[in-house]
C-alpha cells in the first residue's frame, strides 16, 4: 500500500470499528430492553384484562416470535429508516422523536457553539500562564462548577435570573420566538446550566494536554530559538495536542443529547432525553430502543470524529 | 582574537527549588570567558550543572530555577540585566542552541525546513525565499544529503545523525556569536558521531563562531574544544588548554575522570577453570525476532544464525550499534524472547528456548541484569523487598534467614545494611545499578546477562561497577555476557568479543587485540570510529567514506 494511503485505510478502519460497535450496542439495547420486567401487553390492557385477551395481543404483537428474529426483523426496519410504532400511542416512532430530536440537537448546537471556544481558550490561556493568578482562578472555578451537580445550578439560575432579576423566562419552551432577543432569552439559561456541565471538563483537559505538549524538548526549543510564549504555545505545543483536545471535547459534548435529562425537566424543554424518560415510565419499548440508539449513535460519531482528527493531524502516520 | 571575550560570566549562582520546596544552590559561584572564535568545553557528570550554565548564556533556566546572582555578559548585552522580551530578541540571533536529543527537538508536526528557518522567521532577518537558500547552503556545508529536498520531509522521516546535523543548521542560520552545543552526539551511534562531529567543526571553524560544548565525554570533547571548563557539583574544579589538561591534569578529580577513561585490558580468564569442565554456555545457530509468528517464524526477524561458546570464568563481550540485535540476543538466550530456531546448552545441558517451559533450576543458573535501573526497580518496593523475592522462590527463605541474606547480598555489592529498608527512588544511578545486580545475585548464578549496565551511568560510577563485577566474579565463580555499545568498557572485562551487525556475528576476536585482529571491514569500522583521548585524532583518522556509507545504520 503506497504510504499517502495510511492515513485513509486508517480512518477508514475507524469507520469500520465504529460501525461494528453500532451493531453490538444495538444487540444489548434490544436485548438489555427485552429483559425488562413485565409484559408489555398485560400492562397495555390493564389489571382487568383476561388472559385470552392478553394472549391475542401478544400474538398481534409478534411478542411470542423468537428474540433473534426480533431483533433481525428491528435491525433491519432501523436500517431503512423504519423505527417501529410506539406501543402506547400507536404513532410511529420516527414521528414521535422527530421533533423532539430537532429540539435537542438544537440545544446542543447552541451549546456548542457557545461553549467550545470559550473552553478551549480558557484551557489553552491557562497551560500558557501556568501558575499564575488567572491559572488559579480558572483551575478554581473549573473544579467548583464540576462539583456542584447541574439540577442545583439549574435551579439557582431559575431563582436567580427568573425569580429574583425578572431577566428570564424561567420555562425555555412555549415562549414566543418572535424575535432574536426573545429566542437567545429563551435558550439562555438552559445553555448556560449545560455550558458549566461540559465545559469544565473541556478546560481541565485541554489545559492538561497543552502542559503535557509545553514540556517536551521542541517546545523548549523554540523558547530557544526566542520564540514568544504565544507563538510557543500557538506554532509548536497546540497543533500536538490536537488528538487529546479533541477528544475531550467530544467525550464533552457527548453529554448534550442523552445526558440532560435533569435540564430539559428543569427548563421543561421537550427534549429526547425528556421523551426517553417517559417512553421507560410507559413500557414503551419501540421508542426506548430508538431513543438509546440514537444516544449511542450520537456518541460513537463525536468520538469517531474524534479519532479521525487526531489521526489527520500526526503528521506520521499522514506522511 | 581580539583582548575582549565574547561572553564573560561572573560569579554566577543558580538557585532551584525542589519538588518539597526547599531551596538549593546549583552553581556556586562560576565565572569564566569565552574568547571569539573559541570553542570552550563544559565537562562534568550528571548534576554538575554544566547544561544549567549552558542555557544560562541564553539567559534560559528550566522551571523551578532561578539565576540567583551574579553577571552573564554576551557581546555587548548583560544578559542578567535583561527582561525576559530582550532575552528572547539575543536568542537565535547572538546565541543559539543545539540540543542533546534532536529526535525530541524537533516539532514532529512541521516540516523540517519549516522549522530550520523559523529563526529567521521570528526575528524578521530576511525573507522566506531568501532564509530557504541559506539553510540549503548549510545542509550542503553540513554534509547532509539531497540538501535540495531534505527540508520538504518530517523529523521521523530522516536518521538521527541527519537530525542532528539538520538541527545545527537550525542553530546556524540566525548567524549566531556563539553556539550551545548540549550533548549533540551523546544519543548517537560511534560511526554516525564521527560524521557529526566533522561537521560541526568545519562549520564552526569556517564562520569563526564561538562554541560552548557541553559533554560528559572526555575523547569527544578532546577533537572539537579548544579549552575544558570541569566542573562538580556546580563548581569549577579546573580549568586550561585541552591538551594541557589530557597531559597533566592538576585537580584530583579531573584525574578521577581521565583514570576512568583509560582501558585496562583483561587477558587471562577471572579463576582457573577444570579442564574436564564443559562450556558454561554454548549457543548454536540461534534465530530469534519479534511480531506476530506464522508458520513458526516471527514476522520481525532480528538474530540470524548466532553461534558462539564460552567457557567458564571467561566473559563474553557483545558489541555492535543500536539496531544490530544485542539485545535482543540477550533476551533471547534468557527466554523472554523465544528464539525459533538453534540451540542453547548450558553446561552441556540442553536449555528450553522459551522462558515458561524452563524450570525454576534452570532459571536460577541463568540471571539477567537490564540497563535502566530505574525502570527495572520496582518504585513502590522496599529494598529488602525487591531482593527478598528472588530469595524465597529460588531458596524458599523466609523470615530472618532472608533477612540475613539480603543484608549478605547488599554486602556483597558494597552498599550499607541499613539501604535495605529504602526504596528504589532514595538511591543514586550507581546504588540501584548494584540492586539490581544483587537481585541477580540473589538466585546465585552461574552465568549473569548483562545488558548495558554500565550505559546510564558516569564513568567514575561505571568504573566502580566494573570493578565489583571483576570482584565477584573471582569470589563466586561467575561469567558474565557483557553487551555494550562501548568498546572500552566491553575491553576492560571480557576476554572475548563479539562483532554484531544487523542481527549477525560478523566476527569473534579477543578483547586485547581487537584493532589488531579485527579482518571484517564492519568490525574495523567500528573499532576505528571509537574516539581516543587525543586531540588530533578526529583530524587524523581516514575512513574510507564507501564503507562508512555502507555500514552506518541511516
Amino acid at each position: 500500500m503506497p504510504a499517502s494511503f495510511i492515513p485513509y485505510f486508517l480512518v477508514a478502519q475507524r469507520l469500520g470499528i465504529a460501525l461494528i460497535t453500532l451493531v453490538i450496542v444495538s444487540f444489548a439495547v434490544f436485548f438489555a430492553t427485552d429483559l425488562l420486567p413485565g409484559d408489555v401487553a398485560q400492562i397495555l390492557l390493564g389489571q382487568a384484562a383476561t388472559p385470552e385477551a392478553v394472549a391475542g395481543l401478544r400474538e398481534a404483537m409478534g411478542l411470542n416470535e423468537p428474540a433473534i428474529y426480533r431483533f433481525l426483523s428491528w435491525l433491519a426496519g432501523l436500517a431503512t429508516g423504519d423505527l417501529g410504532t410506539s406501543y402506547v400511542n400507536n404513532m410511529p416512532v420516527s414521528q414521535l422523536i422527530g421533533g423532539r430530536l430537532i429540539s435537542s440537537l438544537k440545544l446542543a448546537g447552541v451549546t456548542t457553539l457557545f461553549t467550545v471556544p470559550i473552553a478551549l481558550s480558557l484551557g489553552i490561556g491557562a497551560a500558557m500562564a501556568r501558575g499564575s493568578l488567572f491559572d488559579r482562578v480558572v483551575s478554581i472555578l473549573t473544579i467548583s462548577v464540576i462539583s456542584v451537580p447541574e439540577f442545583m445550578i439549574a435551579t439557582l439560575a431559575v431563582l436567580i435570573f427568573a425569580v429574583w432579576l425578572g431577566w428570564l423566562p424561567a420555562l425555555s419552551y412555549g415562549v414566543e420566538v418572535d424575535s432574536w432577543g426573545a429566542m437567545l432569552r429563551g435558550y439562555a439559561m438552559p445553555v448556560i446550566t449545560l455550558s458549566c456541565v461540559v465545559s469544565a471538563q473541556m478546560i481541565r483537559m485541554t489545559r492538561a494536554a497543552v502542559i503535557d505538549t509545553i514540556n517536551t524538548p521542541y517546545v523548549e526549543m523554540a523558547l530557544l530559538k526566542g520564540a514568544s510564549r504565544s507563538r510557543m504555545v500557538l506554532r509548536h505545543a497546540l497543533p500536538n495536542a490536537l488528538g487529546p483536545i479533541a477528544n475531550a471535547v467530544a467525550l464533552s459534548l457527548s453529554y448534550l443529547v442523552g445526558g440532560v435529562i435533569i435540564v430539559e425537566t428543569i427548563f421543561n424543554y421537550p427534549g429526547i432525553a425528556k421523551l426517553m424518560v417517559d417512553a421507560v415510565s410507559t413500557r414503551d419499548l419501540p421508542l426506548i430502543q430508538s431513543c438509546a440508539m440514537i444516544f449511542c449513535i450520537s456518541y460513537l460519531s463525536l468520538i469517531t470524529l474524534a479519532d479521525m482528527i487526531a489521526i489527520l493531524a500526526n503528521p506520521r502516520l499522514r506522511h | 582574537m581580539t583582548d575582549i571575550p565574547l561572553v564573560s560570566v561572573r560569579d554566577l549562582t543558580i538557585g532551584a527549588t525542589t519538588d518539597a520546596g526547599r531551596r538549593v544552590q546549583i552553581i556556586r559561584g562560576v565565572s569564566f570567558d569565552i574568547a571569539p572564535g573559541e570553542i570552550v568545553a563544559l565537562i562534568g557528570e550528571s548534576g554538575s550543572g554544566k547544561t544549567t550554565i549552558a542555557l544560562s548564556l541564553m539567559g534560559h533556566t528550566r522551571t523551578g530555577c532561578e539565576i540567583t546572582g551574579g553577571h552573564i555578559r554576551v557581546g555587548t548585552s548583560d544578559i542578567t540585566a535583561m527582561n525576559e522580551k530582550a532575552r528572547a530578541n539575543l536568542r537565535g540571533t547572538a546565541v543559539s542552541y543545539v540540543p542533546q536529543s534532536a529526535a525530541a527537538a524537533f516539532n514532529p508536526s512541521q516540516r523540517l525546513m519549516q522549522q530550520v528557518i523559523e529563526i529567521s522567521a521570528i526575528h524578521k532577518l530576511m525573507s522566506r525565499s531568501e532564509a530557504e537558500k541559506k539553510a540549503v547552503g548549510l545542509f550542503r556545508a553540513l554534509a547532509l544529503p539531497d540538501p535540495e529536498n531534505i527540508g520538504n520531509r518530517y523529523p521521523h522521516q530522516v536518521s538521527g545523525g541527519q537530525l542532528q546535523r539538520l538541527s545545527a543548521a537550525m542553530a546556524l542560520i540566525g548567524d549566531p556569536q556563539l553556539v550551545i552545543f548540549d550533548e549533540p552526539t551523546t544519543a548517537l551511534d560511534v560511526t554516525t558521531q564521527i560524521e557529526v562531529l566533522r561537521a560541526f567543526k568545519s562549520v564552526m571553524a569556517k564562520g569563526g563562531i564561538s562554541g560552548v560544548y557541553v559533554s560528559h565525554d572526555l575523547a569527544v570533547v578532546a577533537q572539537i574544544a579548544d579549552r575544558l571548563i570541569v566542573l562538580k557539583n556546580g563548581e569549577i574544579q579546573e580549568e586550561g588548554a585541552t591538551q594541557q589538561i589530557l597531559d597533566a591534569p592538576a585537580h584530583p578529580y579531573t584525574k578521577e575522570l581521565l583514570a576512568a577513561f583509560k582501558p585496562v585490558t583483561q587477558v587471562h580468564a577471572a579463576f582457573e577453570r577444570d579442564p574436564k569442565e564443559q562450556p558454561v554456555i554454548e549457543v548454536d545457530g540461534l534465530f530469534a525476532g519479534y511480531g506476530l509468528v506464522m508458520n513458526g517464524e516471527p514476522q520481525i526477524k532480528i538474530l540470524k544464525n548466532v553461534s558462539f561458546k564460552l567457557e567458564r570464568g571467561r566473559n563474553l563481550g557483545v558489541i555492535g550499534e543500536s539496531g544490530s540485535g544485542k539485545s535482543t540476543l540477550a533476551r533471547a538466550i534468557a527466554g523472554i524472547v523465544p528464539a525459533y530456531g538453534g540451540h542453547i546448552l548450558f553446561d552441556g545441558k540442553k536449555q528450553q528456548l522459551a522462558l515458561a517451559d524452563r524450570s525454576k533450576e534452570d532459571l536460577r543458573i541463568m540471571q539477567i541484569v537490564f540497563q535502566l535501573a530505574d525502570t527495572a526497580l520496582n518504585p513502590a518496593h522496599s529494598i529488602e523487598r525487591i531482593l527478598g523475592r528472588p530469595l524465597t522462590f529460588y531458596h524458599g527463605m523466609t523470615g530472618r534467614a532472608r533477612e540475613a541474606r539480603v543484608i549478605e547480598l547488599l554486602d556483597m555489592v558494597r552498599l550499607p545494611a541499613a539501604l535495605r529498608h529504602r526504596l528504589p527512588g532514595e538511591l543514586s544511578g550507581g546504588q540501584k545499578q548494584r540492586i539490581n545486580l544483587a537481585r541477580a545475585l540473589a538466585a546465585e548464578p552461574e552465568l549473569i546477562l548483562c545488558d548495558e549496565i554500565t550505559s546510564a551511568l558516569d564513568s567514575v560510577v561505571a568504573a566502580a561497577i566494573l570493578d565489583l563485577l571483576k570482584e565477584l566474579q573471582r569470589e563466586l565463580r561467575l561469567s558474565y555476557i557483557f553487551i555494550s555499545h562501548d568498546l572500552s568498557t566491553v575491553q576492560a572485562i571480557c576476554q572475548d568479543v563479539l562483532v554484531m551487525y544487523k542481527g549477525e556475528v560478523v566476527e569473534a576476536l579477543p578483547a586485547a587485540r581487537m584493532a589488531s585482529d579485527a579482518r571484517h571491514p564492519y568490525s574495523r569500522l567500528l573499532i576505528s570510529s571509537v574516539p581516543q583521548l587525543d586531540t588530533g585524532w578526529l583530524s587524523g583518522l581516514e575512513q574510507d567514506p564507501e564503507l562508512l556509507a555502507a555500514f552506518s545504520n541511516r
